[in-house]
């Protein structure tokens, strides 16, 4: 077995992860915030539907969300996946499928993210808010410049906990055939019969979220200058 | 003429009716202290002067204009019921400071906020946002120097005594330069020893003429700073005069029975 070169391979399907997992966070955010306010909203219907969506997509495994992604062209919209992806300028079956999982990645997580931050929120004292009225401040000159910096504090250890599960759910890529770290691990483990380069790919997944472990320790340790 | 003009306000929970007509006046520069056992009204009232809560009926007038009446559909902006806000501070009881912030940007931040946006409408410069900006900041450690708290600028609140935290919530009331301040209840949440550096504030906020309207169980304090006093319970002003009428000389036996339990505290 060439040792470097299974190594090499491993890093490439691991950039496909890293890949995975940056871009479900930088979408499912934002995404976990406007859900957290869809579901706080006081026009019911509104808070009722975003709730029973979460609770849909909490409900069900995200590798059959995956699979049933790949479908809602077809199925929905009756656009074959074929037009579908040259509609969306994709250039190659492989990164279809890769935008498939991605959206699947992000509407999972960010319903996570919703209730995680819809619990920060209600979290912080209702007399910051009304510190806030009194003082003249804008509903939005209160959640920005009073709540959320509270609100992040408060979630910055359930996230960490996401986005580390976050980091492992990856490998349920290889379901849609997205060739990431452990699909290159098989094909390894197939071409020369040793199970070696299952051992390395774990340490690649241990070795990042240690790297994310010590970064949000920082990040804590950064905003626990103040005590409430 | 009259600074603040109440009419009749009223206010239910529910089934639960708080504030059952209440009315009084304010001149210019007067303290009206608010004395009651909990659950008569007092911090209700308060609220609904503060537009934390909106009165059920009434009018509440600020100098000649008329900045609530339940008659009339409120249906106001969040632009025009800030402004009508402005008209009133409120300290808390529990302070309610921003613990993320300096003791600074807790009184200034309001303040900035407000003035850069009223700014940028008139789109003026970055110059002038600027200058706006470093104006406040002088005016907050004026204040923050008023009520003794100069050296304290940069720390966080967690890091202050309770007494200090409500002296740098009061500063930052004033930072709006309000027309009547209201206290509700702030010596309450203080340990005893704590309570007298708030009162000589409050004492001297009196002695350069601000009016106020306070919420109080301190009835030295109450005796002391009061130009008029009001007794509430059950919703109603049971009764209502000078300090030394209502404290020397209660007429109704509401008020004696509250009076005399107060004393033995």
């Amino acid at each position: 077995m060439d040792f470097w070169g299974v190594i090499f391979d491993l890093c490439q399907g691991f950039s496909v992860t890293l890949k995975l997992f940056a871009l479900t966070l930088v979408f499912a955010i934002p995404l976990g915030f406007i859900l957290a306010f869809l579901s706080m909203v006081k026009f019911k219907p509104i808070s009722f539907l975003t709730k029973v969506f979460i609770w849909i997509i909490r409900g069900t495994p995200l590798l059959l969300q995956c699979l049933l992604v790949t479908f809602i062209p077809s199925m929905v919209f009756g656009i074959p996946n074929k037009d579908f992806q040259s509609m969306l300028g994709i250039r190659t079956m492989a990164d279809l499928q890769f935008t498939f999982v991605l959206f699947a990645f992000v509407i999972n997580y960010a319903c996570y993210f919703a209730v995680i931050i819809e619990g920060g929120i209600k979290n912080v004292s209702i007399g910051q808010h009304e510190a806030g009225k009194v003082l003249g401040m804008t509903k939005g000159q209160i959640f920005r410049h009073v709540i959320l910096m509270q609100v992040v504090r408060k979630i910055t250890a359930p996230m960490s906990n996401e986005i580390i599960t976050l980091v492992k759910d990856t490998a349920l890529a290889r379901a849609l055939s997205v060739i990431e770290i452990i699909a290159i691990a098989f094909e390894k483990v197939n071409k020369y019969a040793v199970l070696s380069p299952l051992l390395y790919t774990s340490l690649f997944y241990l070795a990042f979220s240690g790297i994310l472990t010590i970064l949000f320790h920082y990040i804590e340790k950064k905003l626990s200058y103040y005590s409430v | 003429m009259n600074m603040l003009e109440v009419q009749n306000l009223t206010k239910s929970f529910g089934s639960h009716q708080v504030l059952k007509g209440v009315s009084f006046s304010l001149k210019q520069g007067e303290v009206l202290v608010i004395i009651g056992s909990s659950g008569s009204g007092k911090t209700t009232l308060l609220r609904c002067l503060n537009f934390l809560e909106q009165a059920d009926g009434g009018s509440i007038c600020v100098g000649d204009e008329e900045i609530f009446n339940a008659a009339g559909k409120m249906n106001l902006s969040d632009h025009a019921m800030r402004d009508r806000r402005l008209h009133f501070g409120l300290v808390f009881q529990s302070f309610n400071l921003f613990p993320q912030h300096t003791v600074l940007k807790n009184v200034t931040l309001a303040p900035t906020l407000y003035q850069t946006t009223q700014l940028k409408k008139a789109k003026a410069g970055r110059n002038a946002i600027k200058e706006a900006k470093a104006g406040i900041e002088a005016q907050g450690r004026q204040l923050l120097d008023m009520v003794g708290l100069s050296e304290k600028v940069d720390e966080y609140p967690c890091r202050l005594s309770g007494g200090q935290q409500q002296r740098v919530a009061i500063a930052r009331a004033l930072a709006l330069n309000p027309d009547i301040l209201c206290f509700d209840e702030p010596t309450s949440a203080l340990d005893p020893e704590l309570t007298g550096e708030v009162l000589r504030v409050i004492r001297s906020l009196k002695d350069q003429g601000r009016t106020m309207v306070v919420v109080t169980h301190e009835m030295e304090f109450a005796r002391g700073v009061a130009d008029h006093v009001i007794y509430m319970a059950d919703g109603v002003i049971e009764e209502e005069g000078t300090p030394d009428e209502v404290f020397g000389n209660p007429k109704s036996e509401k008020t004696k029975a509250f009076l005399a339990a107060g004393y033995n505290r």
